[in-house]
């Protein structure tokens, strides 16, 4: 093992893990600083290519899992999974989960008062092709209340999980749209300093709207990449 | 294509901004993750059971996760390893999402750049797993005991599965690892080595009583686990 394999810590768009305005990280953020440790054999391998053994078939379309059409807005959402040298990351799973179009998810503890769509979920998952693109199909989340602060509204966005090529590369984040006042003022994307919250806001693009159908989204997520140059490390 | 087909409105900042490009920043998995992620045996690296969900938390007509279906019995000695997750005033989590990734007992992991072919691969373990914590708190894995790998140069690590933190509140998935109070080569762990020694026994699983090994995941305050910056 050596060490030319390391992947990319974290660059300056990543949120720290205390952000006091998100009130629940006080007590569920370490107090000490992180232990820096080499990457090794551990941190460089991951689950990858059994995607599919694991976490099971592909559900792409998030509208089409009950007997009827879902309530709101279809839309499309697409781009690629690329590391940090913009090369694709191919047969890759992203998961999916979301609230339905009035902001409410069926989770049972969910207590905000939205009506729940029985021809929605609001879970799925995607595997990137040989170019790293992905796409799905859902319907446009609404924007919920919660509980940090008084009148506190989370802005409406998806809930994406990656794998990666190894444990290094693991991502839990959220995908915002473009034109959401909310995105400013929330405590859990302002973790995000800017100008780096906007790597979070998709962008919306006619190009991959279908007439009369659904409204289209562009979205690239970008792993941790290798820090050597490709070429070096197949030397 | 006419003109008016191809008309987009004008690009502001956003995720296409070419000046933006870099790592897509962390967020929090939400205390609604449970029917989205955590699927029925995802804490079972061993058998086909419903160990890791929480299908109770959502309506069974909205079960769309997996159910693990295992193509064998792995080989190796199989274990359970269970631990609290607690907050910083010393209460259970009862929203967190616990990931495991292991070797299998040779010391061999299942991916692609662990290209070593003096270790036997098994092609009935896969390593990886996930779980929920329980309203006490608690994750709970069966899985089988991990052998050495290989450290940096040419040292040895000891036995270990790393493991991965998700919850509400946690922005960033907080990376640790769990090793065994019996584990072979610990005293000479180049990992466990950069750890303070009176924090080593944050990472460090004792045996109970009914033979499980357990350890206890504190994410703030007194006891506080090591969290690596990888
Ligand atoms: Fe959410």
């Amino acid at each position: 093992m050596t060490d030319s394999l390391a992947y990319a810590h974290d660059d300056a768009g990543a949120p720290p893990s205390r952000f006091p305005d998100y009130r629940s990280t006080v007590l569920r953020s370490p107090s000490l600083p992180l232990v820096r440790i080499p990457q090794t054999l551990t941190e460089v391998t991951g689950p990858a290519g059994c995607w599919d053994r694991l976490m099971g078939s592909a559900l792409a379309d998030l509208t089409t899992q009950h007997e009827g059409a879902p309530l709101g807005q279809r839309i499309i959402v697409t781009g690629h999974v690329l590391d940090e040298a913009r090369r694709p990351v191919p047969h890759t799973v992203i998961e999916i989960w979301q609230a339905n179009a009035a902001g409410r998810y069926i989770h049972g503890k969910d207590q905000w008062d939205a009506p729940l769509d029985p021809h929605f979920t609001g879970a799925g998952r995607v595997v990137t092709d040989g170019e790293g693109r992905y796409r799905f199909v859902t319907i446009r989340p609404g924007a919920y209340p919660w509980g940090n602060h008084r009148n506190a509204w989370r802005p409406a966005h998806i809930h994406l999980s990656l794998l990666g090529p190894a444990y290094a590369t693991r991502l839990v984040t959220q995908l915002y749209f473009p034109d959401d006042p909310l995105i400013e003022i929330d405590p859990i994307a302002n973790a995000v300093p800017m100008p780096y919250r906007d790597r979070l806001v998709c962008r919306f693009d006619i190009g991959i709207t279908e007439p009369n159908w659904a409204l289209g989204y562009r979205f690239d997520i970008v792993l941790k990449g290798r820090d050597a140059t490709p070429l070096e490390e197949e030397a | 294509m006419s003109d008016l087909e191809s008309r987009n409105p004008a690009s502001r900042a956003d995720n296409q901004d070419a000046a933006l490009f870099g790592q897509t920043p962390s967020q929090t998995v939400g205390p609604f993750f449970h029917y989205g992620l955590p699927w029925k045996g995802g804490a079972d690296l061993i058998g086909k059971s419903d160990m890791g969900a929480r299908p109770e938390l959502f309506p069974e007509d909205h079960y769309v996760l997996n159910l693990s279906s295992p193509t064998g019995t792995p080989t190796g000695e199989a274990i359970e390893i269970a631990g609290r997750v607690l907050d910083g005033a010393g209460e259970a989590v009862p929203d967190a999402m616990i990931e495991i990734w292991q070797a299998n007992a040779a010391g061999r992991y299942a991916s692609p750049d662990d290209a070593r072919d003096e270790v036997a691969p098994d092609p009935h373990f896969v390593g990886f797993g996930r779980a929920s914590t329980g309203e006490d708190g608690v994750y709970r894995f069966r899985t089988i005991r991990p052998g050495r790998v290989p450290g940096p140069g040419n040292s040895l690590q000891a036995p270990h599965i790393a493991l991965s933190v998700f919850g509400r509140g946690v922005l960033k998935r907080l990376a640790t690892r769990l090793y065994f109070s019996d584990g072979e080569g610990n005293d000479f762990d180049p990992v466990l080595g950069l750890v303070p020694e009176e924090r080593r026994d944050t990472l460090i699983a004792t045996r109970r009583a009914d033979g499980s090994w357990w350890l206890d995941i504190i994410l703030s305050g007194e006891g506080e686990t090591v969290f690596f910056d990888l």
